[in-house]
């Protein structure tokens, strides 16, 4: 076990080395000078060089790239060009503010999604694992920006027991927050609840069809205990690792929905450093982006070999 | 022998013109017809049939567990007088866990992956019990299935056990009850002859112990023969024949019946004694039952009447009873040919012509993963030793047969032989040619001298290809045919292996089991090989197909005068084919000689076991018994000396643990790798078999 998390962890640190280069090759190639950006359409070519000298824009660009991830390792992750403040506690408080956003998230959909799953599989091809199927289908098949407005429109202005906008204020804990958080939380839990059912359904179905559960059956058990001592106990395994997995994109992924909603996470400050050509700031966040897909990745396979006695990982 | 329970004790399970059917395409096609049988307290009834006799659908309605889309439309069936097919399930439930149990086949399967073994035996307990009180129940049912080490066990997943031991746990759960009546569906099937063995004498000694009634369903008349008092007969979903055991092999009534029996070899039969007999056809699909005798088309005494009338089935006595036209008429004409053990193999010589094949000191071992435990340890990467320095020769139009348990290596061998497998070291000649270790590396030529055929047909033929495409690929790229000469070969190859030459034109997956292995056998045959490998060609057939596909290869191979090596864990098969026989072990042969000589003493101490565990039909025969303890060593811990030590029932001491064993060689070229010398070993063996015989003698 412990040997094999060396292992990967080790191939997560080779992984997130290839993403730094492309992350910064790709920045190269985006059109626009950025020195030009930052002093303006009128600055003069000296001032341009003077402002290139100092961001080492002017070195080769292999000395560039192990300058940034150097710097960027031992925390230095510098500032951004276009606000001058430095990056890492900017970048640090959105990342705690996605989080608060994917853990109320989780919290919302995944309940939710493996009693809809449960049900829909031990039922299925009945009505209502029909009408499970096609509300979960419907659901996935609208875009956030619709569902989040619905809701936006009956919670905050037909209702008004909910913020139009999650515009929280800088360093909010999760208790003061929440009221914010729960909009967006549900439009994203809306996605992921299909998501997760369907792969509950589908493990329930599974599992009901092997031997073992005839064993059960027919040791004269309740149909309840078969379900919740045998059935569930392996037919949660995908449900899990596809909810893991999710972490990922919830965590950086979610521009749209914090976009409608107004609400400063990762994702927002993405599309702020993409309008504003902040280089440091976006390779900054790309990369932390790409830290938390592996890392979900990684909790979704560890958690997967925990809860499965028949994979020995080593 | 046999005790006469049906006048002494009221019936258990007692089953009335029981009908069930599946509904396909908006009609019922009746899976059981007017099935009627009554299981007496301790009695063991066995069920036979092949597959597509409707024996799991009867054991399903039984146990009130029958799948969707199937339904019982008519009969009762009643357990201790109870109306099971009247019960609510709440009631049935009931009937579940304290009076009916089912021993499932395929025991790794049945029992939940993720849960302990202890947690899934004690919840069929009362629960009124405290925990401490289910613990040592447990433990407690887990020892009277002779498990040697009950508690390690109680805390096992069931993967982490052998499949002998999950069927063991099977049985204790079943028996957690006390039920009445024991459903036993298969429960030795996977298992290796030794195992099946050891399971079959403790469901005996259970069963009497306990005075349980039994329906033992089974598709193999060994293992009915050994272990119930009465055996019903189930062709296409109608009993055809019921009778105590000794009446039914002794002289069975009904041409199926007699059919089924002589296409089992026995051990020691020989196909230069004599051909099996084997049953002609196969078994109707449920859409298209013939209106007279189910059997009739198959039936070599079938006539105009018998195929336009359904036979009833018709009482002799109280024990007996058939569903036959004819039986009267044919009973004195068909005596029972039980071919008495060791007696047939007369003339097993070949005249030695050429040296087909010629295998020296072959190794082939695999690299087993380490441990983060053995990192720390030091210990070096492990190898499973798969194959360790085997060495035979085969002659030309000459079969040697391998025979071993799983785990013996013998699939390695035939792999490492067409190069499937890389060996390690070791010299293969085929004709004189040296073989190079990997199929890539062989010439076309050599890969037309050497074919194979596979236990599973599904998956040796492309099922998007049609049969004459399968035939005509090693016709065109081995054999140089043109494409004329290819599609005017591929119909005198489906009429070699007796298929009709409107077979071209289907694909794998329109023909049944016996006909893919057929097509799979003409392929092997098509480019003329010098030398054919079967691995377990035969032992995913039902008997009465797998009779006419030995006969056919003899015939095939006679003809062609080519090699054969033939792989199977069935000893009698393997004797019947083969004219020399190795006994591997653990990767190693530890007999090697003429298969009459095989037969006879002196054996190896391996090969006497194998030969005392293998189920067969002439329950008259006294048998000597021999059960080896516990399971077969991991090939990653291959014992030192002899690696039959640790099981050996003629274990002498510390010469066999530390010193490797002598080859002992007759004169016959019989060799057998032990430490006690041939004579000692003839004479133990006689011995013994003369004790089993007196024995008998003073007991009847």
């Amino acid at each position: 076990m412990i040997r094999y998390l060396l292992r990967r962890l080790a191939f997560l640190a080779l992984t997130l080395l290839l993403t730094s280069l492309i992350i910064f090759v790709v920045t190269q190639w985006l059109p626009g000078d950025v020195a030009r950006v930052i002093l303006g359409r009128e600055a003069s070519e000296t001032s341009l060089q003077q402002l290139r000298e100092q961001l080492g824009l002017n070195q080769p660009l292999p000395v560039q790239y192990l300058n940034w991830l150097g710097n960027f390792v031992t925390g230095n992750w510098g500032k951004s060009y276009s606000t001058e403040l430095p990056i890492r506690p900017l970048v640090l408080e959105r990342m705690n503010n996605s989080l608060m956003l994917a853990l109320v998230t989780v919290v919302i959909a995944v309940p939710l999604a493996i009693t809809f799953g449960v049900v829909a599989g031990l039922n299925e091809h009945s009505w209502l694992d029909n009408a499970i199927n096609v509300a979960a289908l419907s659901v996935v098949g609208l875009p956030e920006f619709v569902t989040g407005l619905i809701l936006i429109e009956v919670f905050a202005f037909q209702w008004h027991v909910l913020p139009s906008s999650s515009s929280i204020e800088t360093g909010a804990n999760l208790l003061d927050a929440l009221p914010s958080l729960i909009l967006p939380a549900l439009t994203t839990a809306l996605v992921l609840l299909a998501y997760v059912a369907r792969h509950t359904r589908a493990g329930v179905i599974e599992e009901l069809k092997q031997a073992y559960v005839r064993t059960a059956v027919l040791k004269g058990l309740l149909w309840r205990t078969v379900v919740t001592r045998h059935v569930l106990r392996n037919a949660l395994l995908p449900a899990i690792t596809v909810t893991a997995i999710s972490l990922g994109w919830l965590l950086s992924g979610l521009v749209v929905v914090e976009n409608v909603f107004n609400y400063p996470g990762l994702g927002r400050l993405l599309i702020f450093a993409i309008d504003r050509r902040d280089l440091p700031l976006l390779q900054a966040i790309a990369l932390l982006a790409a830290l938390s897909f592996a890392l979900s990745n990684l909790a979704a396979d560890v958690l997967y070999a925990l809860l499965n006695p028949r994979i020995r990982l080593d | 022998m046999t005790r006469d329970t049906s006048k002494m004790s009221s019936p258990v399970l007692k089953i009335s013109d029981l009908t069930v059917s599946y509904r396909a395409d908006e009609r019922w096609l009746d899976a059981v017809r007017d099935f009627s049988l009554t299981i007496r307290a301790g009695e063991t009834y066995g069920l036979v049939g092949e597959s597509g006799s409707g024996k799991s659908t009867l054991v399903l309605a039984i146990m009130r567990y029958l799948a969707r889309n199937a339904s019982v439309r008519q009969g009762s069936i009643a357990l201790n007088g109870l109306d099971l097919l009247a019960l609510r399930t709440d009631e049935m439930r009931r009937v579940w866990r304290d009076q009916l149990r089912l021993v499932p086949q395929n025991s790794l399967s049945a029992l939940n992956p993720s849960l302990r073994i202890g947690p899934q035996v004690a919840e069929t307990l009362a629960p009124s019990l405290d925990a401490r009180e289910k613990q040592s129940r447990v433990i407690e049912l887990l020892r009277m299935v002779r498990l040697a080490d009950p508690a390690r066990v109680a805390n096992s997943y069931p993967h982490q056990l052998s499949g002998g031991m999950t069927q063991r746990v099977l049985i204790a759960l079943a028996l957690s009850g006390e039920p009445s009546l024991l459903l036993l569906d298969e429960p030795t099937t996977n298992l290796d002859v030794t195992t099946e063995a050891a399971i079959l004498d403790l469901l005996k000694d259970l069963m009497r112990e306990r005075n349980t009634a039994a329906l033992y369903v089974s598709h193999s008349l060994g293992v009915v023969a050994q272990i119930c008092n009465r055996v019903a007969v189930l062709y296409a979903g109608e009993l055809v024949e019921d009778a105590s055991v000794a009446a039914l092999f002794a002289s069975p009534l009904h041409p199926y019946t007699q059919g089924l029996l002589d296409s089992v070899p026995r051990i020691g039969q020989h196909k230069r004694a004599a051909p099996l007999c084997s049953i002609a056809g196969q078994i109707p699909p449920l859409d298209a039952l013939p209106t007279g005798c189910v059997f009739a088309p198959r039936c070599a005494f079938a006539t105009d009447f018998t195929h336009e009338v359904r036979p009833a089935l018709e009482s002799l006595d109280d024990a007996r009873r058939v569903r036959c036209h004819r039986w009267r008429e044919l009973k004195p004409n068909v005596p029972s040919s039980v071919v008495p053990r060791q007696s047939s193999v007369v003339n097993d010589e070949t005249p030695v012509t050429a040296l087909v094949l010629n295998v020296s000191n072959l190794q082939k071992s695999f690299d087993v993963d380490r441990s983060l435990l053995d990192v720390l340890r030091g210990r070096q990467t492990r190898k499973l030793r798969a194959v360790d320095g085997v060495t035979f020769e085969i002659q030309r139009g000459e079969t040697l047969g391998i025979v071993g348990e799983s785990g013996s290596g013998k699939t390695t061998l035939a792999r490492c032989i067409v190069g499937l497998t890389e060996r390690d070291d070791g010299q293969l000649t085929l004709l004189d040619i040296p073989l190079a270790p990997r199929v890539e590396q062989r010439t076309r030529e050599v890969l037309r001298h050497l074919q194979m055929v596979f236990q599973n047909p599904d998956e040796a033929l492309n099922p998007y290809l049609s049969v004459g495409e399968i035939l005509r690929r090693p016709l065109q790229t081995l054999a140089s045919c043109t494409r004329a000469e290819a599609d005017a070969r591929v119909p005198q190859l489906l009429a070699s292996v007796r298929l009709d030459p409107a077979y071209a034109a289907r694909t794998p997956p329109q023909l049944s089991g016996g006909e893919k292995q057929r097509v799979a056998i003409a392929r092997a045959f098509a480019s003329h090989p010098d030398l054919l490998l079967f691995d377990e060609a035969t032992s995913g057939l039902d008997v009465s197909v797998q009779a006419s596909i030995l006969n056919l290869l003899n015939e095939l191979q006679a003809q062609s005068q080519s090699a054969a090596l033939f792989i199977s864990h069935d000893l009698a098969v393997v004797g019947f084919l083969s004219d020399v026989i190795a006994v591997m072990y653990l990767g190693r042969v530890m007999e090697l000689g003429r298969t009459s000589d095989i037969f006879n003493p002196p054996h190896h101490p391996y090969t006497e076991a194998l030969l005392a565990s293998v189920p067969t039909i002439d329950v008259q025969q006294p048998r000597e018994r021999i059960r080896l303890a516990g399971d077969l060593p991991s090939p990653v811990d291959v014992p030192t000396g002899c690696p039959f030590h640790t099981r050996c029932p003629r274990f002498l001491g510390d010469v066999c643990v530390n010193v490797e064993p002598p080859w002992r060689v007759d004169a016959n070229g019989h060799a057998i790798y032990c430490h006690i010398p041939l004579d000692e070993l003839r004479r133990a063996q006689k011995e013994k078999t003369r004790e089993v015989f007196e024995t008998s003698r003073v007991s009847q």
